[in-house]
C-alpha cells in the first residue's frame, strides 16, 4: 500500500494513577490503517486494547488517566494535543466508535430517533428533517426492519442485535473515515454475532469506512480483518498480515493464543490455554512481560526489553528475543 | 398514562382516609376535656354539657369521626369554635401565605441544588466540589430557627437589608385579589409591593430553603457521578457533543429520578419547617393559624389545618410518582 495512512499511532503512552503509583496502560504502541482497511487488535482482557481506542477519541477518563506519550496522525494532523472543540469534530465525525456493550450504550430515556440525529444535526448541520431521513436511511442500511417505527421506539425495546445495529447505523451515519469497534459482537450469541460481523465487513466495502477491530476473538480476526496487531500488557508484540499470523505466528503468546482456538476440523479435542495471569500493568518494569509464562524464557528475557524485530521485510514485526537473529541476517 | 394517574387517584383513597383518622385520634389524644377549657376554670356544669352536645363530643368518637369524614367528604372542613365562621371561608389566606413561601422555598432549593451538585459532579475534585460539599454538609445540620434568627440579625439588623418580619409593608399593604401577593401586586401592576413582597419573602425563603437545597445538592451529586460513568454517556461524547449537553441532557435526565424522590420528601418536611419559619418571621401562614387554634383549643382547626397540609404532601407525592412514569419509558405505566 502507497497510500498515506488515514490514522497513524506512534509510540502511544497512557497511563493512570491508581493507588499504587502511576501504571502504564498502554506503552510504546504504533500501528498504522490505510483507508479502506480492516486491522485487528487482538490480546486477552486488560490488555490495554478499551485504552488504546479511548486514546484515539481522547475519552480516556481523565483524571486517573493521562496521554503520557507519542502521536496520533490523523490524515497527517497530530491530534495529541488537539483542544476540546477539534476534537469534538472528530468524534462521530472523523473517527466513530461503537462498543462492547449493545445494551447499555444507548442513553435509555431518549429515543432512537433523537440518539441518531444528534451526532448528524452536529456535524452535518442538516435540519431536523434531513437529520431525520439520514438516520432513516442508515437505519435501513444496516438491515433494520421498520426502521421507521424504530425512530420512535426506545432503546428497551429492542434486542441486543437491533440495538448494535442501531449503534453502527449511528456510527457511520456522519461518514467517518475510521470505525473503531470496541469488541463489537462479543455480548451478542453467535447467530446474531455472525450477522454483525457480515454487516461491518459489507459496509467496509461499499462506504470504504476503514475499521479498527478491536476483539479477543481470533475467529473475528480471521473473518474480518486484512492485518492483525497482537498486545500483550500494553505493549504491541506481533503484527502481520492475517494470513501470516495465522500460518506462522512468531510471538510465543501468539502461538499460544493460536493453539487456544479449537480447530474447526476438531483435531484438538481440547482447548489449549496460556498457563499464568497477565500481569498487572506497572507489575513488571525490566524484561519481556510474557516470561513468565513463556516457555521459551532465557535469562536474557527478564533482564533485557525486547524491541520489535521485523521479518520478512517490512510485513511482520515481533517483540521477541528468538527472532532477532534472523533481523540481523536479512 | 391517563388510566394510570387515574389508577394512582383511587388508591390514595385509603392513604386519605387512614390520614384522616389518625389526625383525627391525635386531636382527641391531647388531655383535657375540650370545653371545660373553652370555657375555662368557672363554668357551670350546665354549660360544659351543653357545650360538649353541641361540639359533639358526647358522641362515642367513632360516630364523632364518620361524622367529620361525612363533612369532610362534601368538602366542609368544619368551624371555628374561636371565630364561630367555616374553616372552608378563613383557611385560604393563610394557606396562601404558607404556599407562597414554601414554593418560593422549594424553588430557590431546587434550582441551586440541583445546579450545585450538578457542577460538583462535572468538575468533581474541583474546590468548587470541596466547598459546594462542605456547605452542603454544614446546611443539612443547620438548625432552622437559629438560622433563621442569624439571618435576621446579619440582613435585617446588621447591614438593614431587607424586612426582619412579616409578609409586606404595613404602611401599605397588599389588596388581596387570590392572597399569594406575588401574582396580586402583579395584576394590580404595583411593581413597587412587588418588590417590597419579595424583599421580604427572601429571609423566611432561604432560611425554608437550606435544608432541602442541601440534601438535593449531595443526592445531584453522587446520582450524577454514578450516570456520567455509563456506557451510554460515553456513546453521548463519542458522538461528538458538547460536555454541556452531556451533562445537562444525557445524564441529568438520568440522574434526576432519585432527586425527585428527595424532592418528594422534602417537601413534606419543608411544610413542616414552614410553621417553624413562620413563627419565627412572624409570617401569616398556615403555621400561624394552626399555632394559634392549639393556644386557643380550637380542635376543629387543628384537625382541619393539619389534614390539609398533609392532603398537599399527598398529592404533591403524587405528582412526582407521574413524573418518573413521564420521564422514564421503561416505567410501565398500564
Ligand atoms: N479508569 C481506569 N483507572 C485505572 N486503570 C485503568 C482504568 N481503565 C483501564 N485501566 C487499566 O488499563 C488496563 C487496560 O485496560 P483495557 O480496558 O484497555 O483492557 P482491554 O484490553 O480493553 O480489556 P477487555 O478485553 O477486558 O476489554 C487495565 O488493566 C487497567 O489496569
Ligand atoms: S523474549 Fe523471551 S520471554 Fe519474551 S516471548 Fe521471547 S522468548 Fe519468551
Ligand atoms: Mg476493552
Amino acid at each position: 500500500m502507497t497510500q498515506s495512512p488515514v490514522l497513524e499511532v506512534r509510540n502511544l503512552e497512557t497511563s493512570f494513577v491508581t493507588k499504587d503509583g502511576e501504571v502504564t496502560a498502554v506503552d510504546q504502541v504504533s500501528f498504522t490503517i490505510h483507508k479502506g482497511e480492516v486491522i485487528g487488535i487482538v490480546g486477552e482482557s486488560g490488555c490495554g486494547k478499551s485504552v488504546t481506542s479511548l486514546s484515539i477519541m481522547k475519552l480516556v477518563p481523565q483524571p486517573p488517566g493521562k496521554i503520557v506519550g507519542g502521536d496520533i496522525l490523523l490524515n497527517g494532523e497530530n491530534i495529541v494535543g488537539a483542544n476540546e472543540k477539534r476534537m469534538r469534530e472528530i468524534r462521530g465525525n472523523e473517527i466513530a466508535m461503537i462498543f462492547q456493550e449493545p445494551m447499555t450504550s444507548l442513553n435509555p430515556l431518549f429515543k432512537i430517533g433523537e440518539q441518531m440525529t444528534e451526532g448528524i444535526k452536529i456535524h452535518m448541520k442538516k435540519s431536523k428533517k434531513e437529520a431525520n431521513e439520514i438516520a432513516l436511511k442508515m437505519l435501513k442500511l444496516v438491515g433494520l426492519p421498520r426502521a421507521e417505527a424504530i425512530m420512535k421506539e426506545y432503546p428497551h425495546q429492542l434486542s441486543g442485535g437491533m440495538r448494535q445495529r442501531v449503534m453502527i447505523a449511528m456510527a457511520l451515519s456522519c461518514n467517518p473515515e475510521v470505525l473503531i469497534a470496541d469488541e463489537p459482537t462479543t455480548a451478542l450469541d453467535v447467530t446474531i454475532q455472525s450477522q454483525i460481523l457480515g454487516l461491518m465487513k459489507e459496509l467496509n466495502k461499499t462506504l470504504q469506512t476503514s475499521i479498527m477491530m478491536i476483539t479477543h476473538d481470533l475467529g473475528v480476526v480471521a473473518q474480518m480483518c486484512e492485518r492483525v496487531i497482537v498486545m500483550y500488557a500494553g505493549q504491541v508484540v506481533e503484527e502481520a498480515k492475517v494470513g501470516d499470523l495465522f500460518k506462522n505466528p512468531k510471538h510465543p503468546y501468539t502461538q499460544g493464543l493460536l493453539k487456544s482456538v479449537p480447530d474447526i476440523r476438531g483435531e484438538h479435542s481440547r482447548l489449549y490455554s496460556i498457563p499464568g495471569n497477565v500481569p498487572k500493568p506497572g507489575s513488571i518494569t525490566k524484561g519481556c512481560r510474557f516470561a513468565e509464562r513463556c516457555e521459551f524464557a532465557h535469562e536474557r528475557c527478564v533482564m533485557e526489553d525486547p524491541v520489535l524485530f521485523m521479518e520478512d521485510g517490512e510485513e511482520h514485526t515481533v517483540r521477541c528475543f528468538l527472532h532477532e537473529k534472523r533481523r540481523e541476517v536479512s | 398514562m391517563l388510566t394510570y394517574t387515574v389508577r394512582r387517584l383511587i388508591a390514595l383513597i385509603p392513604v386519605l382516609l387512614g390520614l384522616s383518622l389518625i389526625v383525627f385520634l391525635m386531636i382527641r389524644a391531647i388531655p383535657g376535656d375540650p370545653a371545660q377549657i373553652i370555657l375555662g376554670q368557672l363554668a357551670t356544669e350546665e354549660a360544659i354539657e351543653a357545650l360538649t352536645k353541641q361540639l359533639g363530643l358526647d358522641q362515642p368518637w367513632y360516630i364523632q369521626y364518620f361524622t367529620y369524614l361525612g363533612d369532610l367528604l362534601t368538602g366542609d372542613l368544619g368551624e371555628s369554635i374561636k371565630t364561630n365562621t367555616a374553616i372552608n371561608q378563613e383557611i385560604w389566606p393563610y394557606l396562601a401565605a404558607t404556599l407562597e413561601l414554601s414554593f418560593c422555598a422549594m424553588l430557590i432549593a431546587i434550582f441551586i441544588g440541583v445546579n450545585a451538585g450538578i457542577i460538583s459532579a462535572w468538575f468533581q475534585h474541583s474546590w468548587f466540589d470541596y466547598i459546594a460539599m462542605i456547605l452542603a454538609l454544614i446546611g443539612v445540620s443547620i438548625p432552622i430557627f437559629w438560622l433563621g434568627l442569624m439571618e435576621q440579625w446579619f440582613f435585617s439588623i446588621q447591614l438593614d437589608w431587607l424586612p426582619t418580619s412579616g409578609r409586606e409593608e404595613v404602611r401599605n399593604p397588599v389588596t388581596s385579589i387570590t392572597n399569594i401577593y406575588l401574582i396580586d401586586t402583579l395584576i394590580q401592576g404595583r411593581f413597587d409591593q412587588f418588590v417590597d413582597v419579595l424583599r421580604h419573602l427572601i429571609l423566611p425563603a432561604f432560611a425554608l430553603a437550606t435544608i432541602p437545597m442541601a440534601i438535593i445538592a449531595r443526592i445531584t451529586r453522587s446520582s450524577m457521578l454514578e450516570v456520567m460513568k455509563s456506557d451510554y454517556i460515553r456513546t453521548a461524547r463519542a458522538k461528538g457533543i458538547r460536555m454541556f449537553w452531556v451533562v445537562y441532557k444525557h445524564s441529568l435526565k438520568n440522574a434526576v429520578i432519585p432527586v425527585l424522590t428527595v424532592i418528594g420528601l422534602q417537601t413534606g418536611l419543608l411544610l413542616g419547617g414552614a410553621i417553624l419559619t413562620e413563627t419565627i418571621f412572624s409570617w401569616p401562614g398556615m403555621g400561624r393559624y394552626i399555632y394559634d387554634a392549639i393556644s386557643a383549643r380550637d380542635y376543629p382547626v387543628i384537625q382541619s389545618g393539619i389534614l390539609v397540609i398533609a392532603f398537599i404532601f399527598v398529592m404533591i407525592n403524587l405528582f412526582i410518582d407521574l413524573l418518573y412514569a413521564a420521564i422514564d419509558p421503561r416505567i410501565n405505566y398500564r
